[in-house]
């Protein structure tokens, strides 16, 4: 009986271990592009102009501006400062996984967010403009974290 | 309750006219249970409908129809297969001929291939139109159960096999039929970051579709009216978001409203008369009513969160919507007012999309628990949650005429290299049972369930 009770847990912690070697695996293989589950590689980012960023990403269900957004978006507000004759759209996107009308929301607020610290910057309210597309426009169509927090996003396009 | 198919005044909009031919008093002696999920679907024998030889050469045409007796058999048939609730029986083991049938069957004859319940009828071209009369019989109690005659235009004929199914419905179950209806939902094509949306529509099994808007800008989320043949959904016409109503007869359309912002989720009101509303403006979403009449607008909700998805009782009194006021997507009600706001879903997960039952006592849903989404129904106290599929993505259920049944879209999940999409609509019993996908001639999503068109 009792050996059978220590056989059962040396199975448990042996089961254990393996899941904790899974995790730690596999968030190996996205720390790379992705830190939580905002996106911080480069892959689908276009650029407004040498160094300037064209988009921020953003956590799940999250419409807080992380420390990387901050510096992009410090970087496309003296870049538009230079380019005063230079107005532009900010488009909220949200990932695949949350119902349609929600996701609108969200890519709204996500954009206003972002619209809120480029006016901290000195950037006119006259000169953005805000269009949430929801989840109706992924830039990646995968299925899997990685693609979704490409997805989560706001991005910054020259109306002129 | 059987005399209520005969008092029913059978106005029918448009173009039918009804002639009860032989009110009889008889008593309800099939019954089916529709509040448990049916496991044993009540036989039921769908005699072709008898035709002459004259009115088959005339339909055949007019409609380019071989045998239109069997063919408007073959839709009835085929809606109470879909129904879940009805085992229409082979027509190979039929005995009696169509003709002799209708006239009097012989009941020993259908008694022996099981059936409870049979329906016979007969088409004729009468003065270039469609006269159809069928009987639903009682085989067991060898008893007539009812008889109708209806003449139309010949083009109407699904229409026809449709209005025989909601009479044989109504009848044996005792609840009014949903299958002389439309679904309006939004036609999908191409690759997922690139998607071509297109506004549709259908009927209920899948015939007649029809597109309404040609591509060209982002349509979504269309919304039957209750009373009439209105629409409302969402369009990215000129990249601006914003509701537009459409009249689906006249192909007429129209920005709802001019608000300074996105205007999204739109409803129709139980009476028809208002749409209500998501607007967003400044990174907030509150929701609104417009008046269609005096185009007054109302300000229902005023809170920081995102209040989205709303939709209203049956009665117009409640409006059930979405918030994410408590932190996270969760679902409220509140008076029509807006006053009196209350928090309803308590279980794990988020919950969005609440759509209350035209019957009043539900409110259907979409809950995201554990990377699984769900469709599900509730009170409207929120006790009582009930999850009927589960799936890796579905949303947006829309109720049958009727609350008995729901429409919702599914998506599959992409490969690793991202492809594989598809978006479907999918239809399951308020029981749980019998969930079936729906075709369509291409893509789908968003779907939306139209009234009965004739009442």
């Amino acid at each position: 009986m009792n050996l059978s009770k220590l056989l059962k847990n040396a199975f448990l912690i042996l089961v254990a271990s393996v899941v904790l070697t899974a995790c730690s695996t596999q968030k190996k293989t996205t720390s790379g592009q992705m830190q939580g589950d905002v996106y911080t590689g480069s892959d689908s980012v276009e650029y407004l102009a040498s160094g300037v960023p064209d988009r921020v990403f953003f956590a799940t269900n999250e419409t807080v501006l992380t420390t990387a957004s901050r510096e992009t978006l410090r970087k496309q507000a003296a870049w538009l400062r230079k380019n005063s004759d230079i107005n532009v759209v900010l488009e909220g996107h949200a990932d695949e996984r949350g119902t349609r009308e929600y996701n609108l929301a969200l890519g709204e607020r996500r954009a206003n967010s972002a619209k809120d610290y480029l006016m901290t910057y000195g950037i006119s309210s006259d000169r953005i403009s805000v269009l949430s597309y929801g989840k109706e426009k992924p830039v990646d169509s995968g299925s899997n974290p990685l693609a979704w927090s490409k997805n989560r996003r706001s991005v910054t396009v020259k109306a002129n | 309750m059987q005399e209520k198919c005969w008092k029913d005044k059978m106005l029918f909009r448009y173009l039918f006219i009804l002639l009860v031919l032989l009110p009889v008093k008889v008593f309800a002696l099939i019954e089916v249970d529709i509040t448990r999920g049916n496991l044993n679907p009540l036989p039921v024998a769908i005699s072709p409908l008898a035709i002459d030889k004259d009115s088959k050469e005339n339909f055949k045409k007019i409609l380019k129809k071989k045998n239109l007796g069997s063919e408007i058999s073959k839709i009835v048939e085929n809606n109470l297969k879909q129904s879940g609730l009805f085992n229409p029986l082979n027509k190979d083991a039929f005995l009696q001929k169509p003709d002799i049938a209708n006239l009097k069957p012989r009941f020993e004859d259908w008694n022996l291939i099981k059936a409870q319940a049979l329906v016979t009828g007969k088409v004729t071209f009468v003065d270039e139109k469609l006269r159809v009369e069928f009987r639903l019989w009682d085989v067991l109690a060898g008893k007539e159960m009812m008889a109708l005659a209806f003449t139309t235009v010949p083009s109407n004929w699904r229409r026809v096999g449709h209005i025989i199914t909601d009479k044989v419905y109504e009848r044996l179950t005792g609840e009014k039929g949903y299958f002389d209806t439309r679904i309006i939902y939004i036609s999908e094509e191409g690759p997922k970051t690139n998607r071509i949306k297109k506004l549709a529509i259908m009927d209920q099994d899948g015939f007649n579709n029809k597109f309404l808007t040609l591509g060209n800008e982002l349509v979504l989320t269309p919304r039957f009216s209750p009373t009439n043949q209105m629409v409302t959904y969402l369009s990215y016409f000129r990249n601006l978001p914003r509701v537009y109503l459409l009249d689906i007869e006249t192909g007429m359309q129209e920005v709802v409203g001019d608000f300074p912002g996105m205007t999204f989720a739109p409803r129709f009101s139980p009476d028809g008369k208002k749409i209500i509303m998501s607007f967003a403006k400044d990174g907030n979403s509150d929701i609104y009513t417009m008046d269609l009449e005096n185009r007054i607008v109302e300000r229902i909700s005023n809170h920081p969160s995102i209040d989205t998805s709303p939709s209203y009782s049956p009665d117009g009194k409640y409006i059930t919507f979405n918030s994410d006021r408590s932190g996270y997507q969760q679902i409220y009600t509140m008076k029509s007012n807006g006053k009196n706001v209350k928090r309803i879903s308590f279980g794990n997960g988020l919950y969005g999309t609440p759509v209350w039952s035209p019957r009043g006592d539900l409110i259907a849903f979409t809950k995201l628990h554990k990377g699984k989404f769900y469709i599900g129904v509730m009170r409207t106290d929120g006790t009582g949650e009930r999850l009927l599929t589960e799936n890796f993505y579905q949303e947006a259920p829309s109720w049958s005429p009727n609350g008995r049944v729901l429409i919702f879209y599914r998506e599959t999940k992409t490969n690793t290299k991202g492809e594989g999409f598809s978006a479907k609509l999918w239809s399951i019993d308020l029981t749980g049972y019998n969930e079936r996908m729906v075709k369509t001639q291409t893509d789908a999503s968003d779907p939306s369930w139209s009234s009965l068109l004739s009442n």
